[in-house]
């Protein structure tokens, strides 16, 4: 009888837990999107879950404002379209390449890519590197950031190994065919989960970076979405800043709205939450086949 | 010995012509990282030098270790690792607590809907930006309209005004550290979970074991090599603060640089906003060579304990 009282207690504490932790990452979402929905006089009055009045205002003032938004928004579906594509080809082929087991020079290359993850000349050389190339205020420069991955050559190669038996490349070569032939015939439909699995992960991770924008690109035009959003809060909390100080009259003060931010963060994190659902499994699976590997 | 070096050389060769597709395959990606991961490697030894933009690294003079110095001597660097250090410490033990219970709550649950559920709700916050999670933050902890101060002012306290408050930020950020990964980081702890022995459980059944015991003498033993080695991993990179964190939560606000300054912000901030290359490159450097330090102990250890989960 102890033992089932015990269950039951453990059962509606975790229950209770862990119901509110997950609705605590809910919570600033909603919060946020009933700010977007809200006018700026009634949000300094009080904000709600659910908002009194809703208003589409801060929506048309962002379509009003369309062209640098919409600017935005081109540069970051293009530059993550197009770095996804080229870095899964370039992460498959060289993850292939070492784990072909017939490759001998695959311990000292493996090592080569690896040791970029232990040691690392930090940003002031990069940013040095990088201007002295030529590619400051370029998508070129915002195109390498995600281009390529220790850790998912790693994924990606230890999928191969546990997928596609080494037996198999061996007889296609008896048969005749070309390595690059294998690569595309044998091993590429066969690694299409995992693929899927990093191409996501990647495809995020140009999605959310402002960083490298935010050091190499000067040109407005060239602003991907998510540096373009964490401009305005900058020149916002600047400007409040000066406001308080008084280095700014309140006269002269224009200041975007804060729910024109908030329609702006929906507007941006939009598809990321509106796809959410239909990539989130393919995490689950593929995470735990790179498991401790990160 | 040249004799040895020829036939290297010889046999070198061999294979490139024997697997010169492959090479050619590879070559992509090696011309890739030799360009923006070795040449920069190159470039630390800016922190040895009294940079000027007009002569550039190689022009510039040798300084010694004057940067260096200069940063022990400001005391500057004390700060820096010491927050970064603090920050991180908060981070995983706070984290790997709320991780593993949550993971053991959810894995005793029986109802498969409500866990998924439950389980996409608390990863969503990883994948969205720092950036819209700091615009989030805002939304909450303004002064103006923020819901903290809402709910300060209805339980009839005072409002607090979080932005220029230095004391209240570890709280706050090791909230943010915990909320936006708690979820993702739980998938490695209930990966191990899945993966005892049913049977083990059954035994313990038949034994009369009420949950807490079996929590207590099953999943947190079988589950400690995981842990040690996600902890130990962790520890590997306690000198790297988590810049797109504590840039987008605190901003370009002076107020908060003492408690919430760490090295990637600060390096960051330095190059940005003071052009100071020398003295910057020489805390990138330090921080380098310290991590690099780390991650080699780390492994070491990690290989003792469990040779699979070593990194090399």
């Amino acid at each position: 009888m102890k033992k089932t009282l015990e269950y039951k207690v453990f059962n509606t504490v975790s229950i209770i837990l862990v119901t509110s932790f997950a609705l605590v990452c809910l919570i600033p979402l909603l919060i946020t999107i009933s700010g977007s929905l809200t006018s700026d006089k009634e949000l300094f009055g009080g904000m709600s879950l659910i908002p009194k009045n809703p208003t589409l205002d801060a929506y048309r003032q962002i379509v009003r404002n369309g062209m640098n938004v919409g600017r935005a928004y081109l540069n970051t579906i293009g530059l993550t379209v197009i770095g996804t594509v080229i870095s899964l080809l370039l992460t498959s082929m060289t993850s292939y390449v070492l784990y072909r087991r017939d490759f001998k020079a695959r311990g000292f290359f493996s090592f080569y890519f690896y040791f970029t993850t232990l040691f690392s000349g930090g940003l002031i050389p990069s940013y040095l590197l990088n201007t002295a190339l030529g590619l400051e205020d370029t998508y070129l420069v915002l195109l390498f950031s995600c281009l390529l991955s220790n850790t998912q050559i790693i994924i990606v190669r230890s999928f191969m190994t546990s997928n596609v038996p080494q037996s198999l490349i061996e007889a296609a070569k008896i048969d005749g065919a070309g390595d690059f032939q294998i690569f595309c015939k044998i091993v590429l439909p066969a690694i299409g989960t995992i693929l899927a699995t990093i191409g996501l992960l990647t495809a995020l991770g140009y999605w959310n970076n402002w960083y490298t924008a935010s050091i190499y690109i000067k040109d407005t035009n060239k602003y991907p979405l998510m540096y373009y959003l964490q401009k305005i809060f900058n020149d916002a909390s600047m400007r409040n800043k000066m406001l308080l100080e008084g280095a700014l009259e309140a006269d002269n003060f224009k200041s975007v709205g804060e729910s024109f931010k908030m329609a702006m963060t929906v507007v941006t994190m939009g598809p990321v939450v509106l796809f959410y659902p239909f990539f989130q499994r393919f995490f689950v699976s593929g995470i735990t086949i790179g498991a401790v590997k990160e | 010995m040249q004799k040895s070096i020829v036939t290297t050389a010889r046999s070198a060769w061999k294979e490139l012509k024997r697997n010169k597709v492959l090479f050619l395959m590879l070559m992509p990606a090696v011309a890739f990282v030799f360009i923006f991961s070795y040449l920069p490697m190159g470039g630390v030894i800016i922190a040895f030098k009294d940079y000027k933009y007009v002569e550039g690294i190689w022009g510039s003079k040798w300084n010694g270790l004057d940067n260096f110095e200069a940063l022990f001597k400001s005391g500057k660097l004390l700060l820096l690792v010491r927050n970064t250090i603090f920050y991180n410490v908060l981070f995983i033990g706070i984290g790997l607590v709320t991780k593993v219970s949550l993971a053991i709550m959810i894995s005793e649950m029986g109802t498969r809907r409500y866990k998924r559920i439950m389980q996409s709700l608390m990863m969503l916050p990883h994948f969205l930006s720092w950036v819209i999670v700091g615009g989030m933050a805002y939304n909450i902890l303004n002064y103006e309209f923020g819901l903290l101060n809402q709910m300060l002012t209805s339980i009839g306290l005072d409002k607090v005004s979080v932005y220029t408050n230095e004391g209240i930020w570890k709280y706050i950020l090791t909230f943010a550290s915990v909320w936006k990964e708690t979820g993702y980081g739980m998938i490695f702890y209930l990966a191990a979970i899945t993966g005892i022995n049913p049977e083990l459980y059954e035994a313990a059944r038949v034994d009369g074991c009420g949950i807490m015991q079996r929590i207590r003498y099953i999943t947190l033993p079988m589950i400690k090599p995981t842990t040690c080695i996600l902890l130990l991993l962790s520890l590997g990179g306690i000198l790297k603060g988590n810049m797109d964190m504590f840039y987008n939560l605190v901003g370009n606000n002076g107020y908060l640089y003492n408690a919430t300054d760490v090295i990637d912000t600060y390096v960051y901030r330095s190059m940005m906003q003071l052009n100071d290359y020398g003295v910057t490159g020489a805390i990138g450097l330090f921080q380098s060579i310290i991590g690099f330090v780390l991650v080699v102990t780390v492994n070491n250890i990690t290989r003792k304990l469990d040779a699979d989960s070593a990194l090399f």
